[in-house]
């Protein structure tokens, strides 16, 4: 098979590294401007854990009550933005051509995933925080400053996983319809991990298969973070890493082979 | 400097299947430096196919792709291509400015907004969120989104849908600028008046297959039809059954005839009717060459591959 010569580039045209940066910074700054300024996609994923946790850990429950809350519906409000924000933004940019789009730009490969991760460890973070406030101001619940960063820590973090299911996800269906498909995945997994009542006052059989949810592992973590559980972390860790590289591979082979 | 450099783009024997769906079949074609190439085809004649294959969206199953002499899924090769895609929902929320400046970083050394915007007519634009705009206001943020990177090598896949014929033509003066300046252009197009407008070089696909290369003047050539028209009282029947006439009817009071032997025709209609007035003889258009085209190649198919398709 012949081949043309490559034609050489001019050398003020090669990409350096600093432009190379400055694409994953604009890329991550279009990503975040894009949702900010789309408070309906925004709003519902904070404000769900947000209000649960008005609900029953100010409203119905004090004390030791509310700081277990404050972990299960820190791991229930970390979980959405990184389902929704990643799987509902990419089914629609599949959908609308403008992932076809930047696949035929010259676009840095890993700048489109890395924006929608750092938006979705953002989202997470001020979810995590805005719990932390009303547990510490209208809950009472005492924290060290290590605790609140742990916490913190465990949201920016502890997205990912979520992050690589919701782009799956993403990759299953076009449009519209992920919303609803994530909300299957979304609250069964919640409930059946511990997020909305302790595992113990559930059926033993579902508190045995309870982690296979990586949603299980990451309330392990923010259990631990306000110091509820003094169990040996690394398994929790090593098993939400699998599942984030299990789902990022899965759905990285989907896009290569769809679109 | 020899031929091969100046190629930018090309296919060559490529192959494309959907399941038992054949997409394309032997396809060759090659753009070269500072050319614009029309890629002409009824729907389903594997355009599409073509163009994505070259941008790296798609891989062909058998067949040379290259886009400067690389893969198209080199970041490289694409770091010299601009594209306007037919479909792309942009970002609602982001300003003008700001999916320009997006853009414009994937690139080693691009324009600046204020001259993409000025090139494109949207610099009025720019402080404007993309979803407030008019449809033919947002192909024009497209296409200056598709020219930010100073690419050398342009896609522009249907680029005036929904735009008005002023804005058409500004488009078009644009692209003939970017022509100039050495930038080569892969062009699809319903339009047949924006080929022939643009155009240096017409590929007509169908079926997924070339089934013409060549210039516009080329392509009408082909085609031998001329069309006669006049004010005249003889009557279309009678002339329908004079030798190389393939058609003449009667339409608002004027006699019109087609003809591949226009001289012979007109010169007996002079003599049928001295009172002949309003004598107009045209050329076939770009449209009429292409219909007869495309016509031909799907008379040509055999029957087995008219079912598979």
């Amino acid at each position: 098979m012949e081949h043309a010569m490559p034609i050489p580039l001019p050398a003020a045209a090669t990409m350096s590294r600093r432009r190379m940066l400055g694409a994953y910074l604009a890329e991550m700054r279009s990503e975040c401007l894009r949702y900010l300024r789309a408070p309906g996609f925004i709003l519902p994923m904070t404000l769900f854990s947000t209000v649960f946790y008005l609900m029953f850990g100010v409203l119905l429950n004090h004390g030791e009550a509310s700081r277990y809350l404050l972990a299960s519906y820190g791991a229930f409000g970390i979980i959405g933005p990184g389902l929704f924000g990643f799987g509902v933004s990419l089914a629609i940019e599949r959908d609308g051509g403008l992932l076809t789009l930047k696949r035929a730009l010259p676009m840095p490969p890993g700048a489109y995933l890395l924006g929608k991760m750092v938006m979705a460890m953002i989202a997470a973070s001020v979810v995590v925080a805005l719990l932390l406030a009303i547990g510490i101001l209208l809950a009472h619940v005492s924290l060290s400053p290590g605790q609140m960063l742990a916490l913190l820590a465990t949201g920016a973090f502890g997205v990912l996983p979520f992050c690589a299911l919701g782009m799956f996800v993403g990759t299953l269906l076009k449009g519209q319809g992920a919303p609803g498909l994530l909300n299957l995945v979304y609250l069964p997994m919640a409930f059946l991990s511990g997020l909305w009542l302790p595992l113990s006052m559930l059926p033993r059989a579902l508190q045995r298969i309870a982690p296979v949810w990586p949603s299980y592992h990451l309330n392990q973590l923010t259990q631990a973070a306000v110091g509820l559980n003094h169990d040996p972390l690394l398994g929790h860790v090593l098993a939400l890493a699998g599942f984030a590289a299990v789902f990022l591979w899965l759905a990285a082979r989907r896009l290569r082979r769809n679109g | 400097m020899n031929v091969s450099e100046q190629v930018v783009a090309r296919l060559a024997g490529v192959e494309k299947r959907y399941g038992r769906l054949v997409a394309l079949e032997n396809t060759g074609l090659q753009l070269r430096r500072g050319e614009l190439l029309a890629l002409l085809g009824p729907n389903g004649a594997g355009k599409t196919t073509a163009i994505s294959l070259l941008l790296g969206l798609l891989r062909a199953d058998a067949g040379t792709v290259e886009l400067f002499g690389r893969d198209p899924q080199d970041v490289r090769a694409r770091q010299r291509i601009g594209v306007m895609l037919q479909h792309a929902e942009l970002p609602g929320t982001l300003r003008v400015g700001e999916l320009l400046r997006l853009t414009a970083s994937y690139y080693p050394a691009p324009r600046s907004v204020a001259e993409s915007a000025r090139m494109a007519g949207v610099d009025d634009l720019l402080t404007r969120p993309y979803a407030k705009l008019s449809g033919g206001q947002q192909r024009r943020v497209q296409f200056a989104l598709a020219l930010c990177g100073r690419p050398e090598l342009l896609f522009l896949d249907e680029p005036t849908v929904g735009m008005d014929i002023e804005t058409r033509q500004r488009l078009w003066a644009a692209i003939r600028q970017l022509l100039a300046e050495g930038c080569s252009v892969l062009l699809t197009t319903h339009y047949l008046e924006e080929a022939e407008a643009l155009a240096d070089r017409v590929c007509v696909m169908a079926r997924g297959r070339v089934i013409h290369e060549g210039t516009v003047e080329a392509l009408r050539a082909r085609v031998a039809t001329r069309r006669i028209r006049c004010l005249s009282a003889v009557d279309a029947g009678v002339v329908c059954s004079w030798p190389a006439v393939t058609a003449a009817e009667r339409r608002q009071g004027r006699l019109h005839v087609t003809t591949e032997a226009a001289e012979a025709v007109v010169r007996r209609l002079l003599d049928a009717d001295p009172q002949l007035s309003e004598l107009e003889v045209q050329r076939a258009g770009l449209a009429e060459a292409f219909t007869e085209l495309t016509r031909e190649s799907e008379q040509g198919l055999p029957e087995t591959r008219r079912e598979v398709a």
